[in-house]
């Protein structure tokens, strides 16, 4: 099943001949250090979830649901765009697709970084812990909705409700701002800010955002308790 | 947001998150006629994990005389005599009625207008359904396995210009082949939905109120009838489609086709997915992506997901 090239170490694992399990549970059995491609994908759901180890991981071609979900190590690449819910709650290493991304890209990223190289749909970056989600492109609605800590930039526009609910979680946004949610603010950018995006494009390899005149989305801080008492009718 | 995943353990539903899945093909090319079959059955097969309950498909093809309905029917019991059937309407109509039995159902083919057919089947045989008609689509549904459904109907077999079909875990009413979608409700009109109508009884009550009798207990049979009644009025699909956005609450994607149009339109929040593929040959939609992964040529098709509440529509001949 797994054919180890002559050159360098990486190994293959086609999904027109494997399941998703099978696929799932070779690359956990790959030592540490390990390249490999996965094959035919043909928008395949959860393919290099779970993962632990520092892997190299290319996806050679489009992906469904749940790609590099829960991963904490390897680095994972998508030659193609992917469905919902890509690296939803990756805890540590990179997840880069070269496409587009469906909804929810990033959900509950604990650390890690994650870059689309083409737009990004709705929700992009919700409820975000900590992770880094970044984006060439633009943001569909209710993006880094409840988002609670983390890096968002995007380098296009964003929609609707842009951060509603926000906790400590910062966006800044290259383009335009379709409209702000609940509680988010616009705050001035500072020179930390400023290196950070700076920082960021460098790692990301996006060279369209100048990170001095991004938008810096962040609380305002006015929905964080439950206030039992306020506009108390009964 | 993890309802795929659950789908995948078929255990969705009961933590309320409801998905079905739906594919459509529309051809720009009459070449891919032959193909409709061959082409709409692995799509179909792609979704089950989405709605493995039951299924149906609407396929719209040219196969009859000008001036003819298409009939869509289905028998209480199997081994229906419908060509006895047939017979006896066309004394009462004294018009010819062609029967075409295909497993528990038939096509009845005959120049006889809906009201007058209707009235007629409602005489001679009332225990039997009518899941659609036109000039030319047929629906075919049942409860079961997407696929053995596919085959039992002969649908890998079938031809025809346009194709939708829809793989159904219930979640707002029974597990029934009355409840199953596509709902045809109108000449050569189909619907698939995914999702679910929050404020179906209301719009059902609204719409009864105006005169529509309702065949189930269903949401989407009342998405599918308030399209009906706005086209009836003389809106076009597309204007219908802005009326179930501006009229239906909850989640939706829905897939929409006529005898000459095919449209998609997704709910406000943009709850349930969508992606369409569009070559110089065909628009194909189906759920997810791995729908559509098979059909020739996907490689070079622009492929994108609609914006909420956006109405795309693409017509049959059309440049």
């Amino acid at each position: 099943m797994i054919v180890v090239g002559t050159a360098a170490v990486v190994a293959e694992l086609d999904c027109a001949q494997l399941s998703i399990s099978e696929v799932n549970r070779a690359l956990r059995a790959l030592p540490e250090g390990s390249a490999v491609r996965i094959l035919n994908p043909r928008g395949t759901h959860n393919l290099a979830v779970g993962l632990v180890q520092r892997l190299d991981i290319t996806i050679e071609g489009n992906a469904g649901y749940y790609i590099a979900g829960l991963c904490d190590g390897p680095d994972v690449t998508v030659q193609g765009f992917v469905g919902w819910s890509v690296a939803e709650n990756l805890m540590s290493g990179t997840v880069r697709v070269r496409g587009n991304a469906s909804e929810s890209a990033g959900a509950s990223s604990h650390g890690g970084l994650l870059v689309i190289e083409g737009d990004a749909s709705s929700r992009a970056g919700i409820s975000l812990k900590g992770g880094t989600v970044c984006v060439a492109g633009d943001v569909g609605h209710m993006s880094a909705f409840m988002a609670q800590a983390g890096i968002v930039l995007v380098g296009g526009d964003a929609g609707e409700a842009l951060g509603d609910s926000l906790y400590e979680a910062v966006i800044y946004v290259g383009g335009s701002i379709r409209s702000l949610g609940a509680d988010a603010r616009v705050e001035e950018l500072t020179d930390t800010d400023v290196a950070v995006v700076e920082d960021l494009c460098v790692r990301c390899g996006f060279d369209h955002i100048e990170a001095g005149n991004v938008q810096k989305v962040a609380s305002a801080r006015q929905l964080y308790n439950f206030n039992a008492l306020k506009d108390q009718k009964y | 947001m993890y309802s795929e995943e659950t789908a995948q353990s078929q255990v969705g539903w009961q933590q309320g998150v409801p998905v079905c899945g739906i594919v459509g093909l529309h051809f720009k090319n009459a070449r891919l006629d032959p193909l409709l079959g061959t082409l709409l059955v692995p799509m179909v097969d792609a979704l089950t994990v989405r709605g493995p309950d039951s299924a149906g498909y609407g396929i719209y093809s040219q196969d009859v005389d000008e001036g003819c309905f298409k009939y869509s029917l289905r028998a209480p019991l199997d081994g229906f005599a419908w060509a006895e059937l047939a017979q006896r309407l066309a004394t009462a109509l004294d018009r010819g009625v062609e029967a075409r039995p295909k497993a528990n159902d038939a096509v009845l083919v005959t120049t006889v207008d809906e009201v007058d057919f209707r009235a007629a089947l409602g005489r001679e045989a009332p225990d039997v359904r009518i899941f659609g008609w036109g000039r030319t689509l047929e629906v075919y549904k049942d409860v079961g396995h997407p696929l053995e459904i596919c085959n039992h109907y002969g649908i890998p077999r079938a031809a025809g210009y346009q194709g939708i079909g829809h793989t159904r875990m219930a979640t707002e009413s029974a597990i029934t082949t009355e409840h199953s979608h596509p709902f045809g409700v109108g000449e050569d009109l189909a619907v698939v939905h995914n999702g679910s109508f929050s404020n179906h009884a209301t719009v059902r009550r609204d719409l009864i109120e105006r005169g529509h009798r309702f065949d189930t207990d269903n949401d989407t049979e009342v998405g599918a009838r308030l399209i009906a009644d706005a086209m009836a009025r003389g809106a076009d699909l597309e204007v219908a489609l802005k009326t179930v956005v501006s009229t239906m609450d909850g989640f939706f994607t829905l897939l929409v086709t006529t005898r000459t149009q095919f449209a998609v339109v997704r709910d406000a929040f943009a709850c349930k997915p969508l992606v369409v593929a569009e070559t110089s040959d065909y628009v194909a939609v189906g759920s997810e992506y791995c729908a559509l992964a098979g059909l020739p040529g996907i490689e070079q098709a622009d492929v994108f997901e609609p914006m909420p509440e956006e109405v795309h529509t693409w017509t049959r001949g059309a440049a």
